[in-house]
């Protein structure tokens, strides 16, 4: 049978805006075979509760969003990683946190669980005392003549976040880089649960904080969706104005320090510049430089202040006025475009298994955006810049068109921001509801369930479950020293997926 | 097209913002409670190692900015340093995961007598919004000893600034 068949014939069970079909393990079992021979079938999230483990999928032929669940059964579900390589990370972490075991898994070493909670399996109903620590993973074993290993991490030697880099290297070139993470879950979604969604709402925005905005807004969409509210026009379109803000204030950070990654301070010192002008003009509008918590479930917490449109207004004609020569300063120095170009590609065929999204995916010809699909508002008419070299320059140049792109939309939001209230008071409604967002990173998706107003399951889907393990296939072949470039260009969250 | 755009940016001349005066209140407080703990002082110059911790990362982007042409941190003689052995300074953020707490003590124990600990943002202090999680150790404090707590979810660069320089007028001689 075509997974399509076999997810029409599913029951399903009531979540706001798609039904989610629940199988039982050996239909689910049916659709891991012939997910095999049908690509289109995206998978973007993978979660789970004491229940059930819950998927997404994206159907690329349609665009339909499709959530999918497997009965768990005796503690044990069939594994989706044979089919789809993404979801490898994602069973980990489900083993890790709920205690559901993926038979015939890819990979079944623990993940975020490094031997240090005091107990096992902290989201599932039966957490169990840990009396015992587990042996660290092992790192994947190599075979070859003249490997040598470099460690790196988890304390890196730049101001970012922590984690395991394992190089394997033959004299220069990388052979295979893996990644461990988890050194900063901090327990945020057993920490949601019990919670409305207005006190919720801080531990989504301080799920990774560069993206703050984003995951705030999926979180408030979610929660809405779930409790079915709609937040007003005008909490929408500042929404929105964050939003890109906070997009725009990304991309210059990271553009400029891929350049400096390369040798190239002046990008850097043009690029922060501007950013600590949106980032001051984002704190004149909304009253905190990064907007953390300035969305909330069922609208924003503050309107804009008098000054904050001109001040915005201001920053990004600013901008606009420089960003041009400084792209030709990039095209201009051979020695920066020389280490840029045809660094760090992600193969084409990863990129069909891996579905990324954000700049990741469209420098390899994905060009998949929430905003337009399946879109929300007040977004209409966004241009997504599409390359298909899949390189450090690729992502590059995306992510300086994205920088325009975000500046047109910001203009014409803010020259008609609706009159009106800028939120709406949620009911103690029960409910499954899903929200998403497009981060500056890419596709930002949220799920929760409310009983009675209270949080009693919740996963945040962070873009770089998607982006880090394309960041380990993209170094191979590769110098160890053009790892910099690669990792900032990529730029994945740490916080994000450690939960 | 280089040149050019360096001629341009010489000639607009600095964008970097004049520095605050340094609280006397909380200079003097601290230099009373190095003197009382008979804590060598490192002079006028230095380094820093930041680790986080457990952030959210939200910390790192304003001690990021530090290191802009606006704030310029080096200007005063502060400068981050990659490794804690070349470090006077350990400027830790984050609630303290279980996960990172062996790392950060490992890391301190690496970074050379005399050293200071700066605890950064609301996570630092006691775990923040963290508090009471499995997954959470506590505060920087819980971990390794702190000489001066800057607040804020995350710090503003101002506020990360004013208290590294309270750090160095405490420090001078
Ligand atoms: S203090 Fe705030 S910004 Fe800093 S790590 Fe904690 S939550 Fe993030």
């Amino acid at each position: 049978m075509a997974a399509s068949d076999i997810l029409r014939n599913a029951p399903t069970a009531p979540c706001n805006p798609w039904p989610r079909h629940v199988l039982t393990p050996a239909a689910w079992a049916d659709l891991v075979a012939a997910l095999q021979a049908e690509a289109s079938l995206e998978l973007l999230a993978m979660w789970a509760d004491a229940q059930q483990v819950h998927t997404l999928f994206h159907d690329s032929r349609n665009g339909g969003f499709i959530p999918t669940s497997v009965q768990v059964d005796a503690g044990v579900y069939p594994a989706l990683s044979p089919a789809r390589p993404a979801a490898a990370w994602f069973e980990r972490m489900i083993a890790d946190l709920w205690g559901h075991r993926a038979e015939g898994g890819t990979d079944s070493r623990p993940w975020l669980d490094h031997g240090k909670w005091d107990q096992h399996a902290p989201l599932s109903p039966q957490a169990t005392p840990s009396l015992t620590a587990p042996e660290l993973p092992e790192f994947l074993p190599f075979e070859g003549e003249d490997l040598h290993q470099i460690p790196v991490g988890p304390v890196h030697a730049g101001i970012i976040e922590p984690g395991h880099f394992r190089f394997t290297a033959q004299g220069e070139t990388v052979a295979r880089l893996e990644i461990r993470l988890g050194y900063v879950h901090k327990g945020t979604l057993g920490l949601m649960r019990g919670k409305s969604p207005r006190i919720a709402a801080r531990f989504a925005a301080r799920l990774s904080g560069d993206s703050t905005v984003a995951h705030s807004i999926a979180f408030a969409r979610a929660a809405e969706a779930a409790s079915a509210a709609e937040a007003p026009p005008r909490a929408q379109h500042l929404r929105a104005v964050m939003a890109e803000l906070e997009r725009i204030a990304n991309h210059l950070g990271d553009c400029g320090a891929i350049a400096n990654d390369a040798a190239f301070p002046l990008l850097l010192a043009r690029m922060t510049f501007h950013r600590e002008r949106i980032l001051q003009a984002a704190s004149a509008a909304f009253g905190h430089r990064l907007m953390m918590d300035c969305v909330i479930p069922g609208g924003v917490a503050g309107d804009i202040a008098t000054e904050g449109s001109p001040t915005i207004l201001r920053a990004l004609a600013a901008i606009e006025a420089e960003l041009p020569e400084l792209l030709r300063v990039y095209d201009d120095v051979s020695s920066l475009v020389d280490r840029m170009v045809g660094t760090g590609i992600v193969r084409h065929d990863l990129v069909a298994a891996f579905a990324p999204g954000g700049f990741v995916g469209r420098a390899a010809g994905r060009g998949f955006d929430l905003r337009q699909s399946p879109g929300y508002a007040p977004y209409d008419g966004v241009q997504v810049p599409v390359l298909a070299t899949a390189d450090v320059d690729g992502r590059f140049r995306i992510r300086a068109s994205e920088i325009s792109e975000s500046i047109r939309l910001l203009q014409a939001l803010l020259a008609q921001l609706p009159d009106g209230p800028i939120s709406v008071a949620l009911t103690l409604a029960s409910g499954e509801g899903i929200g998403w967002a497009e981060g500056f990173r890419g596709d930002i998706w949220h799920w929760v369930r409310l009983e009675a107003g209270q949080i009693s399951a919740v996963f945040l889907r962070d873009p770089s479950w998607l982006q880090w393990p394309l960041l380990q296939a993209a170094i191979y072949g590769n110098i160890v020293a053009d790892f910099p470039l690669c990792n900032k260009s990529f730029n994945c969250s740490y916080s994000g997926v450690d939960l | 097209m280089v040149w050019r755009s360096i001629a341009r940016n010489l000639k607009r001349g600095p964008l970097t913002i004049p520095a605050e005066p340094v609280s006397e209140p909380a200079t003097q407080a601290l230099a009373e409670r190095l003197a009382a703990s008979a804590h060598q002082r490192l002079g006028r110059s230095l380094a820093i190692r930041m680790v986080d911790a457990g952030s959210c990362n939200g910390c790192e982007l304003e001690i990021h900015m530090l290191n802009s042409i606006v704030y310029d941190l080096e200007r005063f003689g502060l400068h981050f340093v990659a490794s804690p052995r070349h470090a006077d300074v350990l400027l830790v953020t984050g609630p303290i995961t279980r996960n990172m707490q062996d790392a950060l003590r490992r890391t301190w124990a690496a970074t050379p007598d005399p050293k200071f600990v700066v605890a950064v943002g609301d996570c630092a202090v006691d775990g923040g919004v963290f508090k009471g999680s499995y997954a959470i150790h506590g505060g920087v404090d819980s971990t390794v000893p702190v000489d001066l707590v800057i607040r804020g979810c995350p710090p503003t660069p101002a506020q990360l600034l004013e208290g590294l320089c309270v750090l160095l007028e405490a420090n001078a001689d």
